[in-house]
């Protein structure tokens, strides 16, 4: 009734859909926050995050403890769920690049060429040589970036600040690079569908090769820092320990898996863009707790550098960056001037994109966190029907229950470290 | 060797046939005829395109198939990439496609098994008995696309509040707000 009349006394009225209804939210857990149980248990709920530092972004934990240690911990995710999936149903085939690289952000190129590499498989079209070349060499450069922000914030967590500055540092060399070949630092949208979307400044490979030649020297003064820091050992050794069985049984790949001796790299195992023509190894530990994890990141950097020598003396040979196909390829300039029918196919590419044949394909590629798997649907439109992305970080943050419980509250900050969780990968 | 002594002949791990693969893509996938026979009530349909091997269940038996698929040696899929959902348009029938993307670490293959769901039954079993990875996955497919995974332990929304109304990546959800 008094609803009623506050309709008539306004101007404006809500329409059914707009008012605000009663919302249901389980509180059952967040009231039980910070108090301890009434039957005289020990037992003590706390919420870790969404703002701690070293959840990396936006990461809840709820924590049930027994004093110090963890009984049960459950991971409370969403908080960065930006509905990227349901925005690449919207786009165009060639515009997806610009989502992808803003999913995991601090492994863009790998993204964005997990997608790329997709749909070229759906559309049968292969980038050329020169165009692999720069894929695998940029890739490899952000995956000792991506390797960079997490040996710097991996020690912060556990209390080594300065580690952070040196890593950053270096990776500013990283990005500065990145700025080099593509203009952008962090997203970049390099690789687009059939290659890539422009050649390299002819300073890259000079600039590239001065970093490749500094980097060493970094990695042994990052492993006099923190590798053979007595406190960052104890604090890591013997920390969220996951067997072999039980990390495939969640699920867990990239460096995480390798940590506990599964020796699984899709870059050997299922080679892309050529990866099975570089000659480098793959680190696996058999720990398989924090340690070990650290210690698998700290050889991929020294593994990933030798792809980049290699990679960087392939680039001497010049070529095409972009596969020669009608549909990809932007029509030359000076007979856009001279045909009409030139001019038309341009322009239906640019507005109205181009279609990819109907079908289905999995592409999985290692990405710095694991496997990155794109599942993309095709219904022969300019849009792709459904892009799945297999984030690493979001099955990999689903096996932390199973490495915390039972662990110390303070080791719970180390575990998310080691895993190196991407919250925008984990929400996407 | 004929054709007819080769089918009468048990095949070993060895002699799994893999298909060819794009050239810049090296994804193997598993020879899945095998289980024509072996699951013929539950596979509905295996099929071939672009070098990846799809096999069409059925919901029914499809926990034994996927726990035969893990232990059976020829197989060996231990490892479960991935659990999709899938919207094949708000006016069609089926109208949702559960899919999971498994692979082997032991053989390195890949398959992949596919169940289409009415919308008004949208409803799978869980595999959490079989790979405990399908936990988060099936929960994100529950929060996406409502489909409902029987006996999951802990069948809540995942990415979304627990009071969000709709599953956004429903064809016929909106992209824009009002």
């Amino acid at each position: 009734m008094s609803r009623g009349s506050q309709e008539s006394s306004s101007s404006f009225v809500l329409g059914p859909a707009m008012q605000t209804k009663e919302i249901t939210v389980p509180t059952s857990s967040v009231a039980m926050m910070g108090e301890r149980d009434p039957l005289g248990d020990t037992q003590m709920t706390v919420s870790m995050g969404p703002q701690h530092p070293s959840t990396h972004g936006v990461l809840r934990l709820e924590l049930v403890l027994d004093g110090e240690t963890v009984v049960k911990a459950t991971p409370d995710i969403g908080y960065l769920h930006t509905g990227m999936e349901k925005t690449m149903e919207k786009e165009k085939w060639q515009q997806v690049v610009t989502i992808t690289c803003r999913m995991d952000y601090l492994n863009s190129m790998g993204n964005d060429l997990g997608y790329c590499l997709a749909v070229e498989k759906l559309m049968g079209v292969e980038a050329p040589p020169r165009a692999q070349v720069l894929r695998v060499l940029l890739t490899e450069l952000n995956r000792i970036a991506s390797h960079l922000v997490w040996w710097g914030t991996h020690g912060m967590d556990i209390g080594a600040m300065t580690a952070f500055f040196y890593a950053f540092t270096e990776r500013e060399k990283i990005l500065d690079l990145f700025e080099c070949a593509t203009g952008a630092r962090f997203h970049q949208s390099y690789f687009i569908i059939g290659g890539c979307r422009w050649d390299i400044p002819d300073n890259f490979p000079a600039l590239c090769a001065d970093f490749l030649n500094g980097f060493p020297k970094f990695l042994d003064e990052a492993k006099r820092l923190l590798t053979g820091n007595k406190i960052f050992q104890r604090r890591t050794q013997g920390v969220g320990r996951i067997s072999t069985e039980e990390a495939i049984q969640w699920g867990l790949s990239g460096p995480s898996i390798r940590a506990s001796g599964v020796n699984w790299d899709i870059r050997k195992s299922e080679p892309y863009s050529g990866y099975e023509s570089y000659d480098f190894r793959v680190p696996v530990y058999h720990g398989g707790d924090v340690w070990s994890r650290y210690l698998v990141r700290m050889d991929e950097m020294e593994e990933s550098l030798k792809i980049c020598r290699q990679a960087l003396e392939r680039l001497k040979e010049k070529g095409p960056v972009m596969a020669d196909h009608p549909k990809l390829k932007l029509p030359d300039r000076e007979l856009m001037k001279k045909h009409i029918d030139v001019m038309i196919h341009h322009f239906l590419i640019a507005s109205e994109g181009f279609t990819v044949p109907i079908g289905e394909v999995y592409f999985p590629i290692e990405s710095a966190r694991g496997e990155l798997g794109y599942y993309v649907v095709s219904n022969g439109q300019e849009r792709p029907w459904r892009v799945r992305v297999r984030a690493p970080s979001f099955v990999n943050l689903s096996a932390l229950p199973a490495m915390v419980e039972g662990q110390l509250i303070a080791d719970v900050v180390a575990v998310i470290g080691s895993i190196d969780i991407v919250l925008g990968d984990v929400d996407r | 060797m004929t054709q007819s002594a080769n089918d009468a002949q048990p095949r070993q791990a060895d002699t799994i046939s893999t298909s060819s693969a794009s050239p810049n893509q090296t994804t193997r996938y598993a020879d899945a005829s095998l289980l024509r026979t072996h699951f013929a009530e539950t596979v509905e349909e295996i099929s071939e395109a672009l070098g990846e091997v799809t096999v069409v269940a059925k919901r029914e038996g499809l926990v034994e198939l996927m726990s035969y698929l893990r232990e059976e040696a020829r197989f060996r899929f231990n490892f479960l990439s991935d659990v999709a959902g899938v919207d094949l348009g708000e006016f069609a029938e089926p109208r949702f496609a559960v899919v999971y993307h498994l692979y082997s670490l032991e053989h390195n293959h890949r398959l992949r098994v596919k169940v289409y769901l009415n919308e008004n039954d949208a409803r799978v079993p869980t595999m959490c008995g079989v790979w405990k990875t399908a936990n988060w996955l099936e929960r994100e497919v529950y929060d996406m696309f409502g489909v409902t995974f029987d006996n999951h332990p802990d069948l809540r929304r995942i990415l979304l509040p627990a009071d969000y109304e709709g599953h956004p990546l429903r064809k016929d959800f909106p992209i824009k707000g009002y």
